[in-house]
């Protein structure tokens, strides 16, 4: 491995699949590993946050583990960060899957996806931008991604600037959000082909880049 | 708007991937990761892996070929056979599924769904329905009643009935699979599909007879799947999945192009 290639940790708590994003992060040449617990972190440029599931277990199992603190204090210095799925929905204040408190970097909700024609929202999808990012950077607007989830996060007013992307499942949804180095995805780029792969290899291109070169179309 | 998924089915023995009617006439189709990684390239949109030799020899799953599958395919995962706890769904997922389908324990241990849901999130289990036709007047009020162990046991549970069971227990997918039309190339049984969509607001995967791109969309049209799946169409070219999902786009049924089936 070249010294260049960016060091990323994969926040690991417990349940779900891990391989498809380690192994999507290490074709985008990053040099990755997993953190059991805090200190696992280490001098990486990505954290990443993946899960499916609920948000109760999750934060749980964050908590034991130490991990809520520093990820906040991650988050709060503007360190590069990548929530999937389950890991974007934890930056809001709460769940009403289950009632669970959240990280609470975003204010917002987490709410099921009422008036879709089925849930789960299983399947590929399209994601419209709503304004330039580089983490989506050669990737067609309304490219497909895949989805696996019944609960969205829904960004107060207050945050409506952090909104990226949103998808239509009988109604329209929050599918990315981004604020300065954070990136959260509602989908699931390490399961989305082609797609998926480049922009995990746009994240980990952007994740040793000032935070200037993350807003730059 | 939410693409049609067009899955290709891996039935795995022994660590290769066979297709015969069910456990009758296996013949080698080839190697699962290679299999894998082919149809990720051809577009497929998602893969399902049944380990059906699991159940009924008692053997766990294959967790090495899980995760060597997982590890070349960039698409979704859903794996089946041989899961019979918690534990061995967290294995499962461990090892790169996305998904796990629970068929015949999920029949005779309805609670496991449940736990299984609770603790890893609905959108991850997969309840797979085998489901035969019998005469009415036994007890099994739809016509369509469950058989487990491959196919081979009847419950005389009504498979709607179980359906929407599965569902209210936590079921997020189900994968209904016709055993009278498997293997056999007749197209899916859409009735049986139709029962079943009808019930329940969760994807239905159809799967079971497809011979050609016209059941795929009967499938989908005439019998609410949100997916469909096949396995030896696709495994011996007869239907490639560019042209099934060609054949559905004319047909109005919303599928996602590739570049390389555009290419191809």
């Amino acid at each position: 491995m070249t010294s260049d290639a960016a060091r990323v940790a994969v926040v690991d708590y417990g349940a779900g699949n891990l391989v498809s994003i380690e192994q999507a992060l290490a074709a985008a040449g990053a040099t990755v590993h997993r953190a059991v617990a805090a200190e696992d972190i280490g001098d990486v440029d990505l954290l990443v946050v993946p899960g499916v599931g609920a948000a109760l277990p999750a934060m749980t199992r964050l908590a034991a583990a130490g991990f809520v603190e520093p990820v906040r204090a991650w988050i709060a210095d503007d360190r590069p960060f990548l929530g999937i799925c389950l890991g974007l929905q934890l930056l809001f204040d709460g769940s009403d899957e289950d009632g669970a408190r959240t990280l609470g970097v975003l204010p917002g909700r987490t709410v099921r996806l009422d008036g879709a024609p089925t849930l789960p929202h299983i399947g590929w999808n399209q994601v419209s931008l709503r304004r330039p990012h580089p983490a989506f950077a050669g990737i067609a607007d309304d490219a497909d991604f895949y989805f696996v989830h019944s609960y969205v996060g829904r960004p107060d007013p207050t945050a409506g600037d952090a909104v990226l992307a949103d998808t239509e499942h009988g109604v329209r949804f929050v599918s990315a959000v981004a604020r300065g180095r954070l990136l959260g995805v509602q989908f699931h780029p390490e399961r989305s082909g082609e797609s998926g792969l480049r922009l995990v290899e746009n994240v980990v291109a952007l994740a040793r880049r000032p935070v200037v070169e993350w807003s730059a179309a | 708007m939410l693409r049609c998924r067009v899955i290709p089915c891996l039935d795995v023995a022994n660590g290769r991937v066979v297709k015969g009617t069910r456990f009758v006439d296996l013949v080698d189709e080839g190697d699962p990761p290679e299999l894998a990684e082919r149809y990720a390239r051809e577009g497929a949109d998602e893969l399902v892996f049944l380990d059906i030799t699991a159940a009924p020899e008692g053997r766990g799953t294959l967790l090495d070929i899980v995760e060597r599958t997982a590890r070349r395919a960039f698409i979704p995962l859903t794996v089946g056979g041989g899961v019979r706890s918690v534990e061995d769904m967290r294995d499962v997922l461990r090892a790169g599924a996305d998904k796990v389908g629970l068929n015949t324990r999920a029949v005779a241990e309805p609670d496991l769904v449940r736990r299984c849901a609770t603790v890893f999130g609905s959108q991850a289990v997969v309840v797979a329905i085998d489901a035969r036709r019998v005469a009415t007047g036994q007890g099994i009020p739809s016509g369509f009643e469950v058989v487990v162990n491959g196919g081979r046991e009847p419950t005389g549970l009504d498979a709607v009935g179980w359906a929407r069971r599965a569902v209210g227990l936590g079921a997020g997918e189900l994968l209904v699979t016709s055993i009278d039309r498997d293997g056999t190339k007749s197209g899916f049984d859409v009735e049986l599909l139709r029962e079943i969509t009808s019930g329940v607001t969760v994807p239905v995967i159809a799967s079971g007879g497809a011979a050609g791109a016209d059941h795929l969309v009967e499938a989908v049209r005439d019998g609410g799947a949100a997916a469909v799946l096949a396995a030896s169409i696709f495994h011996r070219r007869e239907v490639s999945i560019g042209d099934a999902k060609a054949v559905m786009a004319a047909a109005g049924i919303p599928v996602r192009m590739t570049t390389s089936e555009v290419t191809a």
